[in-house]
């Protein structure tokens, strides 16, 4: 059956083009791929990739310290969640960075999340999102951005232009009410463009329409809005509730089987793409060494972040420069000590995925990094 | 047939759209704008018949009593026979859908009392601080409190001091257990002395609540505080408890009388001494100790400047006019945060009343809007309710996700997917008119000075009334305010 979204892309390509800034999506001059996850509210590195080798880790986390897992060396081991990242980790598909952190020194998720997403060197210190800084380094053909979300996120944000999609239960609205929304809105500088976004995207998603929960279903959906040669080349993910002021044990558990799912539902439905895909997992800061009095963890410092990918540079390696955990190691006396800039991975990482010389990749997508 | 309205100013239009929810043709306002805003303060109801017919607190925590006695109950028995696993998980699934259903309610209540309001002015408020002080439902104890938190805990102080309605939301039981407090104790405490000496664990602080005080309730990020006044002040909260959901060792000092549901301070867990906080000594004991704190906080310079901003964001432009801020924050500092001298400060101002639609609508006013444009009460046949078209339109009532509640800029609202979700949700609000309504004629009511003539002409060249109206709806200037 002819889906109506298909028929209405159909129709804006002839009839109504003049109408619609429709984006030129022309054939790919490559097709790298990167989606980012970004982990909202402080996930905890130290219990997904516990030091389990680090003599202060057990003490410190008392029932939390993980006993099982799969030991990827001497002194760390994954979470036994992440059954799937233990198998990349072996065929060098996955890839691990820790004791890791953006430039920002305070506890305010807000304030992290901000700088996580735009970059600067402080909150609010700039107005647009690294990624689209990023997407103007692809060649023209290539920046076409999405967030899985319905509106879009910072780290997203900026000149580029860059679509949203939230999966609908709603039922859709009828082919001649939206052709003539697209006309209604022809001269509103805000509104044409998100139509016009809006509209692409529905006609893409539409070939799965996928509206199921769960890690799995969403990377479904992500391998669904990125296959093709008009599929997206970039996509960010948020992912709540790694907040884990409380009983963190079972919440993270079921947090991190979420991402394990979504990222083995991505490689399988990416099929051939995904030895040109580069996904990474990050959160705005870490959380406390020291349990808290109810199970949980508090705002900390620095954390662990997750690679993975089919032609992954650094595949199968933990870049960290431990910095231990024994009390006068702690950053403050209560937190994991950042050795390691969050944005020196990312300018590491997609330079090699995407062949861009390092430095002109920072100046552009890290302007204040230095 | 192409009906002229009367002429009505645009001062009607900023009036209703910018400071309410919306004009509904069936009732227009009548007399001066600004007075017909400010009177609203004192004909609000905090109180209206279809919340207070809402199922109690206490009857809401009894529901969540009986859950977690089952859980505790199936996981003790995990290893009996199935048949009895399986009647145990299908009571199981009947609580989670009551408490479902009460939030649900809870939802359906809060809209009809926004549609019909003729107070809209003051239900906005009630969303802004109800927003201000958020509780989010991913945690699943906050499922069925969220609405009785914001009528008991919000609604009844949004035209008193802002001291006062700081401590009645960061106190109530909701916030207790959504931010953690209930749980937390001090290291010091005789509770704490005794078990951790008994056994070997560990009961101690938890500084969810604290440090969100600070930084989204109060003084704002990136001000006076730093992360000892976090701990500090972390321990002057210990003790503030609830009744019904307290873990066993706790439970046993909370008299037993007490009914369930209830704010308790328990001495027992209470972290003694004296505390510093932001250059501030506190030698009060027992709760005294965090209302002296709190009543400081409420009355900060820096919480005057968080205030003041956030409410002129909300109401008058993303980025709002630094002189309107800045009369808002005097007023706050002269009159200790009282809040009806607030909003009047601000209904008064030039700033507020420029010309032009500064605001892109949130999901929430947007939908209450257009149902009050149409004189609908519903969203539709849906069997889980209006609850589940806001989660739809990327806005689930008291679930922002976080304490730092709801963006409220154009950059949260504004884009393709949420745009989509307004269009489809505007195509079938139209069809629930079945005709009754003619978009030619009800567009220069609800937009009055506001419509643009080439949206009037689009409506008007609709190929159906249905299609008329929805592109009203979804009209930019129905959209922004």
């Amino acid at each position: 059956m002819l889906n109506r979204r298909h028929l209405l892309t159909a129709g804006l390509a002839t009839g109504t083009a003049t109408i619609l800034p429709k984006m030129a999506w022309a054939a790919a001059d490559t097709d790298r791929r990167f989606i980012f996850v970004l982990q909202r509210g402080a996930a905890d590195g130290l219990g997904i990739l516990a030091p389990t080798g680090d003599p202060s880790f057990a003490p410190l986390r008392g029932e939390l310290a993980a006993t099982t897992g799969t030991k990827l060396d001497s002194l760390f081991t994954l979470h036994p969640a992440m059954t799937e990242t233990a198998n990349l980790f072996a065929q060098k598909q996955a890839a691990f960075a820790h004791a890791i952190a953006s430039g920002y020194r305070e506890r305010s998720h807000f304030d992290g999340q901000n700088v996580l997403e735009c970059g600067a060197a402080r909150p609010y210190g700039r107005d647009d999102g690294w990624m689209n800084r990023l997407l103007s380094l692809l060649p023209g053909s290539e920046r076409r951005a999405l967030a899985l979300a319905t509106a879009v996120p910072l780290a997203l944000r900026g000149t580029a232009e860059v679509g949203s999609y939230a999966p609908s239960r709603l039922p859709d609205a009828d082919t001649g009410l939206m052709e003539r929304v697209a006309m209604l809105y022809a001269e509103d500088a805000q509104l044409a463009p998100l139509w016009s976004s809006a509209i692409q995207t529905e006609a893409m998603a539409a070939t799965t329409e996928n509206a199921g929960r769960g890690g799995a279903a969403a990377g479904k959906l992500i391998a669904s809005l990125m296959n093709g040669a008009e599929g997206a080349r970039m996509i960010m993910v948020e992912s709540n509730g790694w907040d884990t002021h409380v009983n963190q044990m079972g919440r993270l558990n079921g947090l991190l089987k979420g991402v394990d799912d979504m990222i083995a539902a991505i490689r399988t439905d990416l099929g051939p793409a995904w030895s040109k895909t580069v996904v990474l997992v990050a959160t705005e800061f870490g959380r406390t060494a020291l349990v808290n009095g109810t199970k949980g963890t508090d705002h900390g410092t620095a954390s662990a972040a997750m690679l993975y990918g089919g032609g992954l540079a650094k595949g199968g390696t933990i870049m960290a420069d431990w910095p231990g955990l024994a009390t006068g190691q702690l950053y403050e006396g209560r937190d994991l000590k950042p050795t390691m800039r969050f944005e020196r991975l990312v300018i590491d990482t997609l330079s090699a995925h995407y062949g861009i010389e390092p430095g002109k990749l920072q100046r552009t997508v890290f302007p204040d990094f230095v | 047939m192409l009906e002229r309205m009367p002429p009505v100013s645009s001062e009607i239009a900023i009036a209703a759209n910018r400071f309410g929810l919306g004009l509904r043709p069936d009732n227009p306002p009548s007399g001066k704008t600004a007075n017909w805003l400010s009177a609203q303060i004192d004909r609000y109801d905090p109180r209206p018949a279809a919340m207070a017919a809402l199922p109690t607190r206490a009857t809401l925590i009894q529901s969540l009593q009986e859950l977690q006695e089952l859980q505790r109950v199936k996981r003790a028995e995990a290893a009996s026979a199935d048949d009895e696993t399986a009647m145990a998980e299908k009571v199981l699934k009947n609580y989670r859908k009551s408490l479902r259903d009460h939030y649900a309610e809870a939802v359906d209540a809060r809209l009809q009392v926004a549609i019909a309001s003729q107070t809209d002015f003051a239900e906005r408020l009630v969303h802004f601080w109800a927003n201000h002080f958020a509780v989010s439902t991913d945690k699943v104890q906050i499922i069925a409190l969220a609405g009785n938190y914001e009528f008991d805990a919000i609604r009844p102080y949004v035209f008193g001091k802002f001291g006062d309605l700081l401590k009645s939301a960061v106190k109530h039981p909701t916030m207790l257990l959504y931010l953690d407090q209930a749980q937390s104790i001090g290291p010091d405490s005789a509770l704490a002395k005794r078990v951790n000496a008994r056994r070997d664990v560990d009961l101690g602080l938890n500084e969810n609540l604290a440090r969100e005080i600070l930084e989204l309730h109060t003084l704002g990020v990136r001000t006076v505080y730093a992360q000892e006044d976090v701990t500090e002040f972390a321990r002057a909260l210990t003790g503030h408890t609830i009744t019904g959901l307290a873990r066993g060792q706790i439970r046993r000092f909370i008299d037993g009388n007490t009914p369930a549901g209830e704010m308790v301070f328990v001495d027992a867990i209470h972290q003694p001494g004296a505390r510093r906080v932001i250059g501030n000594s506190y030698t009060q004991s027992g709760a005294a100790q965090a209302d002296a704190i709190l009543s400081n906080l409420a009355t900060h310079p820096a919480t005057a400047k968080h205030i003041a901003m956030k409410l002129a964001t909300h109401f008058v432009a993303d980025t709002p006019p630094p002189a309107l801020v800045a009369k808002l924050e005097k007023d706050f500092l002269k009159t200790g945060g009282d809040l009806k001298s607030l909003y009047r400060v601000l209904l008064s101002a030039p700033e507020a009343w420029a010309a032009g639609q500064a605001k892109f609508k949130s999901p929430w006013e947007w939908t209450v809007s257009a149902l009050r444009a149409l004189n609908l009460k519903q969203l539709g046949a849906n069997k889980q309710g209006p609850a589940a078209v806001f989660v739809q339109m990327g806005q689930p009532i008291w679930k922002p996700g976080s304490p730092a509640g709801f963006g409220d800029q154009a950059k949260d609202w504004a884009g393709p997917a949420a745009l989509m979700r307004r269009v489809e949700t505007a195509g079938r609000l139209a069809k629930l008119t079945a005709g009754r309504i003619d978009a030619r004629m009800l567009a220069p009511a609800i937009l009055p000075g506001t419509l643009d003539p080439r949206t009037a002409e689009h409506i008007a060249r609709a190929e159906s009334p249905e299609q008329g109206l929805a592109l009203l709806l979804v009209a930019p200037e129905f959209l922004r305010r």
